[in-house]
């Protein structure tokens, strides 16, 4: 049977390797993929500068931004792509709280510089290389397929 | 309890108790909301409650671990706490740097990162703090009469812990390595150095509890750990997915985090089998519920639930959804709250010296609250379920399907409900049995 000595060689043994080979992967990722899939070279002042807005009010309390956040409003990485600037300009410049199904947004109220300086933080993120995500939804696809 | 300075420990259990009641107060407030009673979104918008609610949850499990600590490492060590003033300033500290969070977080006042949302300047005061509290347990270690395994991994497990909440601080232009860092303080503390705090905490309650010999258990928490490490550090990618880093994490995070219940499926056989082989049966029941009770449901909400959306072709769907709100309850139910609620079960008789431990409310908190818990997993799973499908296979819009499932809701609130009831007896229960006292020195 397994002894103490061994169990422990087994818990530090393999914690050493696997963190080992987390760091070489984690490396990669961050010199040679980050580069290619989340073009950083668009990372403009005006960006940047969203993405200050977008942590300083906290928008992931309500919404998931490459799928990560929370779960009460909508997904946005891809939002310009679906709404178009003008609509999202006029949900973040809105003066009463938006709610177009009686769901509450803060009204934020963002002056025209703020809201476009959001609306290039999402265009920026709308353009990562997700490795396929968000799926596009197979039965909406074939129903425009056959209407064709 | 076995040396006078043990008794800090209670303070920070008290502390505990009362941000979990906080805590439970916001998630109703976002339960509400969800089903339109949005009354109070002017002075409590969603972001809001839903920012105190996680952090004072991830307050009142730290604020749990390091009581387990000042209660276990004296006793473990044969050794008083090196300085027992330093503990209580480092206790008013935590608690005054938690409550400056929180009311921040009702005024904007926070960095909008899930779960790191307390601000920077902040942060410094967390890390000082916690400094003081590691220092205070290492140098108790050391100066103590025996090292043993059961506290060096506990001990590792809150060192651990420590060092990875400082990525989670260093600010980037770019939202892939934000989230990237992010998860190695959330990702490497929930499925790695946390389960060392756990298992540490669950290896003593069996050391007392059924009495079987410490070697044996010992063994297997280091082969715990082990299986925890070596599946939890590479199963970091199964986050790393859709994040906008390249494909090798679909095949290397899928492959680990689908090892990871194996660390948790270990820890609930470790747990039934050292109960059964046990001989003492040492009386405090409602100690034993729990500790059986947290590697048992730790298993079916991290293990099993986690396991139902961890591969990449699921996740692709689950990402994001109210699957993982239903996955992420169980998960901190069964691991961290459970544990916590069992180590203070344990600890609350010979702190105070009155053995109030066959109660039958002790008994009925105990069923209520997991019967709660667990009706809350089903509705936030149907729930959850019902928009994977709508939304991303139907491609209905996100508004439309959230009406469609507000009835959930309904149901989650009714299993709050339960599961609150049964907190409160717990909470009647720990208030029972008072304050701890020197004469609770002589019993055990
Ligand atoms: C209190 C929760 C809450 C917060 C905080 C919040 N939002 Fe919203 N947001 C909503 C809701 C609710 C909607 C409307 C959902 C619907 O269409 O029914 C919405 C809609 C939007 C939309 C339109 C999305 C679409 O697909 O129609 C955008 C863009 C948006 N929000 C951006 C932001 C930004 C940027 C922030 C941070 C500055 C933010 N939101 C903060 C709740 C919130
Ligand atoms: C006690 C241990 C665990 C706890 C407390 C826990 C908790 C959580 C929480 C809170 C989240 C949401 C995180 C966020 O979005 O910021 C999450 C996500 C996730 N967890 Fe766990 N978890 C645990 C163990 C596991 C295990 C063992 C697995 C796999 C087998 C797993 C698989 C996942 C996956 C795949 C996600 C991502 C969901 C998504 O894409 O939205 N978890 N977990
Ligand atoms: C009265 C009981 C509770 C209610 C009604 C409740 C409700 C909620 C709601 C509505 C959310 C937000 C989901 C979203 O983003 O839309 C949430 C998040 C969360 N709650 Fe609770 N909750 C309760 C108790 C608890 C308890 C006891 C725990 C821990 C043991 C817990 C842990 C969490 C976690 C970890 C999250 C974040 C989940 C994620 O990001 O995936 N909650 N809760
Ligand atoms: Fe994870």
């Amino acid at each position: 049977m397994l002894s103490k000595s061994q169990a422990r060689t087994f818990f530090l043994g393999g914690t050493a390797v696997t963190f080992l080979i987390f760091l070489g992967l984690s490396w990669n990722s961050l010199s040679n993929e980050v580069p290619k899939q989340t073009h950083p070279e668009n990372l403009t002042p005006q960006v940047i500068a969203g993405k200050q807005l977008w942590e300083a009010n906290n928008c992931m309390g309500c919404h998931t931004i490459l799928g990560e956040g929370a779960y009460y409003a909508p997904e946005l990485t891809k939002v310009v792509e679906r709404r178009g600037e003008g609509y999202i300009k006029a949900v973040l410049m809105s003066k009463e709280p938006w709610q177009p199904r009686g769901r509450k947004m803060v009204a934020y109220g963002f002056s025209d510089e703020q809201a476009m300086q959001l609306i290039e933080f999402l265009k920026w993120i709308g353009n990562t290389d997700l490795n396929g995500f968000p799926p596009k939804p197979d039965y909406q696809q074939s129903t425009q397929n056959t209407t064709k | 309890m076995r040396y006078k300075s043990q008794k800090v420990a209670y303070w920070f259990f008290a502390l505990s108790m009362l941000l979990l009641t906080l805590q439970i107060v916001y998630g109703f407030v976002m339960g509400f909301d969800r089903i339109g009673w949005q009354g109070l979104h002017d002075y409590i918008p969603f972001n809001t409650a839903r920012a105190v609610h996680t952090n004072l949850l991830v307050m009142w499990l730290l604020s749990g671990f390091m009581g387990a600590a000042y209660y276990i490492i004296p006793e473990e060590s044969e050794h008083e706490l090196v300085n027992v003033k330093l503990a209580y300033i480092q206790l008013i500290a935590f608690a005054l740097v938690g409550v400056a969070a929180i009311v921040g977080y009702h005024f904007n006042y926070w960095e909008g990162r899930k779960f790191l949302e307390i601000p920077r300047p902040l942060d410094w005061l967390v890390v000082v703090d916690v400094l003081t509290f590691l220092g205070l347990i290492l140098a108790t270690i050391y100066a103590g009469k025996k090292k043993t395994t059961t506290s060096l991994v506990l001990a590792m497990g809150l060192l651990f812990a420590a060092l990875l909440y400082l990525p989670g601080m260093i600010w980037f232009d770019n939202q892939t390595m934000d989230s990237f860092f992010r998860w190695w303080v959330v990702h490497l503390w929930v499925e790695g150095v946390w389960e060392l705090i756990m298992g540490g905490i669950l290896a003593f309650l069996l050391i007392k509890i059924t009495g079987v010999d410490r070697e044996v258990i010992e063994k297997w928490l280091y082969v715990i750990v082990g299986l925890t490490f070596i599946s939890g550090i590479l199963g970091t990618g199964h986050h790393y997915y859709y994040i906008g880093v390249g494909k090798i994490w679909l095949i290397v995070g899928g492959i680990f985090s689908a090892l990871e219940p194996l660390a948790f499926l270990g820890m609930a056989l470790f747990a039934v089998a050292m109960y059964r082989k046990g001989e003492k049966k040492h009386p405090n029941k409602i100690a034993l519920s729990w500790t059986l009770g947290t590697a048992i449901v730790s298993f079916v909400g991290a293990g099993l639930l986690g396991m139902a959306h961890t591969l990449p072709q699921v996740n692709m769907y689950t990402h994001g959804t109210l699957v993982t709100a239903m996955h992420g309850h169980l998960a901190f139910w069964g691991a961290y709250a459970m544990i916590v609620l069992a180590i203070i079960s344990y600890a609350m008789p010979n702190l105070t010296g009155r053995k109030l431990y066959d109660s039958n409310r002790g008994v009925l908190a105990f069923w209520l609250s997991n019967i709660g818990m667990l009706g809350m997993t089903v509705a936030f799973g149907v729930a959850g379920v019902a928009q994977v499908y709508l939304e991303r296979k139907v491609g209905l819009e996100f508004g439309v399907v959230q009406q469609e499932i507000e009835v959930h809701f309904v149901i989650l609130l009714i299993c709050a409900t339960m599961f609150a009831t049964g907190i409160c007896l717990y909470l009647y229960e720990f208030i029972k049995y008072g304050t701890p006292n020197d004469e609770a020195l002589q019993l055990n």
